[in-house]
Formats: structure tokens, sequence, C-alpha cells
């Protein structure tokens, strides 16, 4: 946790929707400078970025390489076009980075290249390598003697790759309770639904017989993303000896209504006026989100 | 070179694996930062030696190659230097996708030792040799690719690949190769320049792995038939290739043979055809290996034989080349 790690209260989750929310915002912004994204699966993603970088992850963005700092590891690369925006908000790169995403020579594209984003602990785009990352990042703290978390968001539509269960066993059998592994669990991906496609439900029970502690969340309220990641920082930081799986139920999409669920959203561009329609759309669910957190934080 | 205890009588008795295993605990011994990992094949490729010396710092991921490497990339991206072994085949073909971007791209060090390489898994067949591991790793931006030919340069290898920054791809065979340098000592392996085993202006024969053996005995069998003298370059590191060398045989002899255990799509003989083209002086050349064509259940030494990599086949390819008839009947088992 932050030196800073504050209680969460009704003040906090204000906060983290508002920093979500102008994440929202940038990255629609992001797909109107790059001229197309994978917007849905970036909106579906950018809750759980959030809270992560916001509330929990040790982090320096003067030094991005800081031995001590959390990892990330964005196993569903194609996310990048909410992530990067994460980073550049944070102040590991300017923002004119992010204003020319995806053109010709930029540093910051559809897929991170940590070599090139200061702040990206691994460069990913291929699905189902991140969490052997991971594993091999959990396992590195070992050597070096360093107690950081390590954190995966996977899709689910990922989940169908093998070499996921490859690495989620040798999670288990390495004991590795700082590993938490996030799954983007919006249910849709390039070519359809998830259940009709290839199912990966029940993922959770998978992952439990996988040998992870598990947790189901809705993955758009940030109390209960905020309750799960405690619980595992909890069980790393008490002595546990499995990693922890947060399955979280979000929408493809989310917050943007001309777009949220509907699986040919995958990727896609704007036109000018349906760049007005999603910031407006953005700002009605802000209200709503914010309703919600007043209500019930 | 420091820490070297062995002997002559030990390099003739160890297995090339088992030299590897001795190689990669002397490093151990003296960088803390090394790790190991394998998928099931602690024995079969002998890192399982660097796993008794020191078991804190290995790793058996089971039989699950590719998780090994991006674990291994993990690793290497955060100030250790990954040691990966397994059979050459799992490697570069089943893990590939992980070698290409989680390895290569990021230019981690980790360094994959591909074990069983060649047809050298003779009698285990195709889906056991590898045959592809030179051209597709040698594709591979940041990777080093060596393919050393006996025990002893397999053990300067390795400790080569420590200093050598980045990824390293180092293709070894199984079981005990044809000793060439019977005392490690006297290895003259620099890890970026060809190592001259024969000298001679007639023509050159560039090979690496098992072939330098049969290379070195074809020479001395054109030698001693038609008096030719037959150069021997041991391309012992096919990415980067020394292109000096290669142009310093069209130059003198303007012939050159290559031979390796591998197709011949892409892997040393495209490698040094590259150089003759850029080169662009007019020079006899013939790549040997296997041509388009997977290998067949077999003693090694019958499969080198079928795809005319053997030292009879070499200079059976150097007679149609060169217009010189050899009596190939010459016993050159009279050559050990």
């Amino acid at each position: 946790m932050p030196a800073d790690y504050k209680p969460f209260d009704k003040q906090e989750w204000l906060r983290l929707e508002k920093k979500a929310n102008d994440l929202r915002h940038l990255t629609v912004q992001t797909v109107s400078w790059g001229g197309s994204g994978h917007i849905g699966g970036g909106m579906s993603a950018l809750d759980a970025l959030t809270i992560l970088y916001h509330r929990f992850m040790k982090l320096d963005p003067n030094d991005p390489d800081w031995p001590d700092r959390d990892r990330f590891v964005l196993s569903k690369g194609h996310a990048a076009i909410a992530y990067a925006p994460v980073l550049v908000d944070y102040g590991y790169m300017p923002e004119s980075e992010l204003r020319i995403f995806n053109l010709t020579g930029a540093k910051i594209g559809m897929h991170l290249d940590c070599n090139k984003v200061k702040g990206c602990d691994v460069s990913t785009g291929s699905l189902g390598h991140g969490l052997s990352l991971g594993v091999g990042i959990a396992l590195a703290a070992r050597q070096n003697k360093k107690d950081y978390m390590v954190y995966v968001m996977t899709g689910d539509g990922e989940l169908n790759e093998g070499s996921n269960w490859e690495a989620a066993m040798s999670a288990a059998q390495f004991k590795l309770s700082n590993v938490v592994v996030l799954v983007d669990n919006n249910k849709l991906m390039i070519d359809g639904e998830v259940k009709d496609e290839m199912n990966i439900e029940p993922v959770d029970e998978k992952f439990r017989t996988f040998g992870f502690d598990v947790l189901r969340i809705d993955g758009h309220n940030m109390k209960e993303l905020n309750d799960a990641i405690e619980k595992a920082i909890a069980n790393h930081q008490n002595g546990g000896t499995k990693p922890t799986a947060i399955i979280m139920d979000t929408v493809k999409g989310e917050g943007i209504d001309f777009i949220a669920g509907d699986y040919t959203w995958h990727y896609g561009s704007f036109s000018d006026e349906m760049f007005e329609k999603a910031h407006a759309s953005l700002d009605a669910y802000y209200q709503k989100r914010v309703a919600r957190a007043e209500k019930e934080g | 070179m420091g820490g070297m205890v062995y002997t002559s009588l030990d390099t003739t008795k160890l297995s090339t694996a088992e030299c590897y295993g001795l190689a990669l605990c002397e490093l151990g011994r003296e960088h803390p930062e090394i790790v190991a990992l394998t998928a099931d094949l602690a024995k079969s490729t002998k890192i399982g030696m660097f796993g008794k010396e020191f078991p804190d710092r290995f790793y058996n991921l089971g039989i699950a190659e590719q998780n090994m490497f991006g674990v291994a990339a993990g690793l290497a991206k955060n100030g250790l230097v990954a040691f990966a072994s397994t059979f050459a085949i799992f490697a570069a073909a089943r893990s590939l996708d992980q070698i290409h971007t989680d390895i290569a791209y990021m230019n981690v060090p980790v360094k994959i030792i591909g074990t069983h390489a060649g047809t050298s898994f003779g009698q285990a067949g195709s889906t056991h040799h590898c045959l592809i591991d030179l051209s597709v790793m040698r594709s591979l931006p940041n990777f080093t690719v060596i393919n050393p030919c006996d025990g002893a340069e397999t053990f300067h290898a390795v400790k080569a690949a420590y200093d050598i920054p980045g990824p390293v791809y180092i293709r070894i065979n199984r079981g005990f190769d044809q000793v060439i340098y019977p005392n490690v000592q006297d290895v003259p392996f620099e890890w970026d320049k060809a190592t001259t085993m024969k000298e001679g202006n007639d023509l050159t024969i560039i090979a690496c792995g098992s072939c330098v053996f049969e290379s070195m005995q074809a020479s001395r069998m054109m030698k001693a038939d038609a008096d030719l003298g037959v150069r021997v370059l041991n391309m012992h590191t096919i990415k980067p290739i020394d292109k000096e060398a290669i142009i310093k045989a069209i130059d003198e002899t303007g012939v050159i043979v290559t031979a390796e255990d591998h197709v011949t799509q892409g892997g040393l003989g495209s490698a040094v055809a590259e150089v003759i083209a850029e080169y662009g002086k007019p020079c006899k050349f013939k790549m040997l290996g296997h041509d388009n064509s997977f290998s067949t259940i077999g003693l090694q030494e019958d499969l080198l034989a079928m795809a005319g990599i053997d030292a009879n086949g070499i200079c059976n390819t150097v007679s149609e080349l060169i217009g010189v008839d050899f009596d190939t009947e010459l016993s050159w088992a009279d050559e050990y």
C-alpha cells in the first residue's frame, strides 16, 4: 500500500469516481487523437486501472524503474487505449506523446512497448502472455528480496489461450500470494459473445480449481473493487500462500451508451458527432456513479 | 579462464549437455543473479546440475514451455539473468510467440539452450528433431545464435552467453558429440569470430555443429586423395555472422560449401549466401543440409549420411562442384 493510504470512505470513493471520469474522457479523447482504438475493452478496464493506479500501487512517476514499485501487466494489451492515458495522466510521459497515439513514429500506440513507454512494466499484445510474465516478475521479487505486488489484467476471451492456464498452475505451485489476476469479464470478444464462441464460464470455478483465492465482483463498482483488492493484499501481507483472482463482471464500452455491450465495438473510430455523444454519455454516466457513491459511501 | 579445472580426460567423458551444465554451475558461482528454468527436462538437458547446486535459483515449470519462457522473461526484466532449457524444437517451434514478444521484443537477458538439436535425437524421429531453429531464431531481432561443434566449445559458448548482452540462443546436441577439442582449455573460442579448423586455399567448407567434424574429415580425405587444400571454417555463431571470414574465403578460395544439420532454408547456408550475394564477387557455392525435408527415424550418423552432410557426402558435393573425382571408397575411418 502507498504511504498515504486512507480508509475507503465517501470522500475517497468520490475522489476515485472523479479520476475515473477524467480518465474515461481522456480515453475517448485519445481515440480522437489516434483516429481509432479498442474503445470497448478499454472502457471495461478503466475502473480497475483507476483504483489500482490511484489507490493501491506503490509507484514513483519520477523513477519509473524504482525496484520496490508494484508492477502491473496489461495482458489484454489492446486496452492500451485506456492504459496509456492512465500512465500519461499519472505523469510518466507528457500529454504530447498521447496526442500522437498510434501515429507513425509515436512511442505510444495500440500495444505498448515497455522499452519506449515509461511506467509500462512489460510489452504486451499477443494474448495469453501476461500471467506468465507476472509469475516471473513475482519470482524476481523473491530472488531480489523485494516485497511488491504484481497485478495482471486479462480479458475473458483471452482466457481461451491455454498458456494462461499453464501460468495459473505455476502461480499456485510457487505460492505467489503477491500475484493478483484481474479478469476483465466483459463477456464479449471480437466475433461475438464469449459464451457462444468459446465459453470460459464458470471462470471463478476454473481459477479456484487452479489453486487461487477467487473473488467475483461488479467491476464498475469502486467499493467492490476496493474491498477485493484490499483483501488480496491483506492475504499476501498475512502470509497467504495462494494467488488471488478477481473476476470483474464488466461491460464492454461501459459509460458510452451507444456502444456499451455491443461486441462490434471491439475496435472502431468515431465521427465528430459520435465524439460529442460519447462525452455527453460519459457525463451522464458520471452523475449516476456519483449518485451511487453519495448513497452507498 | 578463471575457475576452469577440467582436463582433457574430463571433456572426452562428458556429454555435450554435461559440459553445458558444468559451465552454467561455474557461472552460477560467479554471478548470483543467474537463475535457471526448465520444463520437466532438468535431467535430459542437464540444467538440473545447476538446480542441484542452486535449488533456490532453479524453477521447474512442468511440461509447459510457453509459460517457462514467459516466466523467464519476467525474471529477466527484473534484474535476473535467466538460462532456460528444453529440447530445441519445443523452444523454436512451440514457444516461438513467447520468445518473439516476451524475450526478443523486450530485449531481456534470457539465454536459451535448446538441446537435442538437429537429428541428434535420432530414433525419436521428426517430432523431436529440430531442423528449423537456426532459421527461426536468427530472424528474431536482438538474438545472438550459436551452434557449438562439441562439448568443450559448448562450455565456452555458455560462458560467453552470460557476457553477450540481451537474448542468446544456443543449440546443442543430445548425447556425446565427436570430440574436436579434447581439452577445454585449448578451445580458441571468440563468440563473434569463426574458427579456422583447417587452412587451405582451394575451397572452403563453412560448417556448424555436428557438421564441423564431418567437414574436417572431408578436408582430410580430399587432401589425401586429390591434394586439395580445403579450408574449414567453424561458424559456431550464425548470428551475427563473421562476414570478414566469409569474404576472405571468397577472395582466397573462390568455392564455398556450407554444411549444417538443419534445413537449407534459412539457416547457416542462407546466412552465408546473404554475405556472398551482397559482396557480389562470383563464387561457386553449394548449401548442404536437409533440403526442404523432414528427417526420419535412425541413428544420427545414418541421418547425416542420408542428407549428404557426412564426410563422404560433402566430398561428393565438392567433386560435382569443381569437377574433381575422389576415391570416396577410401576408408575415412582411418582418419580417426
